[in-house]
């Protein structure tokens, strides 16, 4: 499932990861290290929501 | 190069003692007129501080074409080269371009910016060497003074970023608390408290309305800092000196968006019929005892609408059907609307039409998607109303003024 940050609207995609932070693709947004944070806008992953 | 004209008018330009050891060397910008898009009829300033420590510290520079007029303030107090340390609260350009000539002016030992600063400065200018990042709580020794930093996410850029000077009870609060408002007076209390709620009313709503949830946030961990705060100096307008406290509660006021018994009517006409039925409306609602402000389209800029919604439970929007569509004055104010994301408030729909009537939807769908709760499909009123058309005008503003008291009524008994 997509997530979206909810401060910038971001969408966390697990198909893609975010390979700049050295996450890879296929990574569930529920994987992600809990210090990982928005990559444009250094949001917490608290600040995403799911995307229906 | 320097003519002879611009080196006296710099000599004019010094710097205002702000603390025991701050002072405002920022610029006064008494021409702009559009702040991208943002309608400033009263100017704007950029303010930029100059720490007086053992290492003499520069927080925030101005827009560029005002690098002479804070170089000069600055020059009134210290040389310039002197300054070691630059801190960059703000990355945007009203506030860093004068960056990079400022560096090549002062070459500081170091500049600071919070960790996504240090990448949005990164974006914007060929700097010549990296910027040291700042974190959340770290503190800055200037030698005698100690700076230290609250990292401000989205407040409103993902750069932003609070500094405090704690031996003096200063917050440099970049543009939160801030306000587009020209003036040779420093300080809020020299200034007309109902001009000052305005225009700090106006820049919340056009410019921190969207991030509403972070202000609360915000705020709640500044209470929990309980940083001892004499002063916030943001990076526009006036100081706040004698009474910081208000306007932080004027701030936690607008972040709560609770709705209140006033509306705005807003309205673009062809051949006044939606002129016609936005007054017949408004008189409805009056009569319903709510406050009401009735805003052409033609006579009223985007920012200054929302600053009316700002304190309102209710927006109405009137747009005539033009070639199957709505009104495209009525377009440009819905996207803004939209993106400003105002939340807690009723909305509806309403125009005349010659045949086909697309717009009242359109406008209804759009008021939806950015959050409105919609009230009714929309008035429609065939061509020109007649006395009963108007007649139902003023009893949909009525029976909306009841609505809104009602969910205002609602909201209390939940609070």
């Amino acid at each position: 499932m997509q997530f979206e940050c909810t401060l910038c609207g971001y969408i966390y995609d697990p198909a893609l990861g975010d390979p700049d932070n050295q996450i890879r693709p296929g990574t569930p947004f529920e994987e992600l290290p809990d210090d990982w944070v928005c990559p444009e806008c250094g949001a917490g992953k608290e600040d995403f929501s799911p995307v229906e | 190069m320097m003519t002879v004209e611009t080196t006296q008018q710099l000599s004019s330009f010094r710097a205002v003692r702000v603390s025991e050891h701050v002072y405002w060397v920022g610029a006064v910008d008494w021409t702009i007129r559009d702040f991208h898009g943002y309608a400033t009829p009263h100017g704007t300033t950029y303010n930029a501080y100059l720490v007086m420590a053992d290492k003499p510290t520069l927080i925030d520079t101005v827009k560029a074409p005002f690098f002479s007029e804070m170089l000069a303030r600055i020059a009134s107090v210290i040389d310039p080269a002197r300054i070691e340390y630059l801190i960059s609260n703000h990355a945007e350009m009203d506030h860093s371009g004068a960056l990079v000539e400022t560096i090549a002016a002062i070459r500081p030992e170091r500049v600071f910016a919070s960790a996504m600063g240090v990448k949005v400065l990164a974006d914007h200018f060929r700097l010549p060497h990296p910027l040291d990042a700042v974190k959340e709580g770290e503190q800055l020794s200037l030698g005698n003074l100690q700076l230290s930093f609250l990292e401000t996410r989205m407040l409103h850029w993902p750069d932003s970023m609070f500094t405090f000077l704690a031996d003096d009870g200063v917050l440099f609060s970049n543009d939160a608390f801030g306000m587009h408002l020209a003036a040779t007076e420093r300080f809020a209390d020299e200034l007309d408290p109902a001009l000052l709620t305005y225009e700090a009313g106006k820049y919340y709503a056009n410019i921190l309305l969207p991030f509403s949830h972070l202000v609360t946030k915000l705020l709640a961990k500044v209470r929990e800092l309980a940083l001892p705060i004499t002063l916030i100096a943001p990076d526009h307008g006036p100081i706040w000196r004698k009474d910081p406290a208000g306007i932080i509660a004027l701030y936690a006021r607008w972040a709560a968006q609770q709705p209140t018994n006033k509306a705005v009517i807003v309205y673009d006409t062809m051949w006044n019929s939606t002129a016609a039925m936005a007054r017949a409306i408004g008189e409805g609602l009056a009569a319903g005892g709510t406050r009401v402000n009735v805003m052409p389209l033609s006579g009223s800029h985007r920012s200054d609408v929302v600053t009316e919604l700002l304190d309102a439970g209710a927006l109405l929007v009137g747009s005539p059907t033009l070639n199957n569509n709505l009104f495209p004055t009525v377009a440009d104010l819905l996207t803004y609307v939209k993106g400003l994301k105002p939340r807690n408030r009723i909305g509806a729909a309403f125009g005349s039409y010659g045949w086909s009537g697309e717009a009242i939807g359109q406008v209804r769908d759009l008021l939806t998607a950015a959050g409105f709760e919609m009230i009714g499909d929309g008035m429609k009123v065939k061509f020109v109303p007649d006395a009963a058309a108007l007649d139902e005008c003023f009893g949909f503003g009525k029976s909306l003024a009841d609505t809104l008291q009602q969910k205002i009524a609602t909201n209390h008994t939940d609070a």
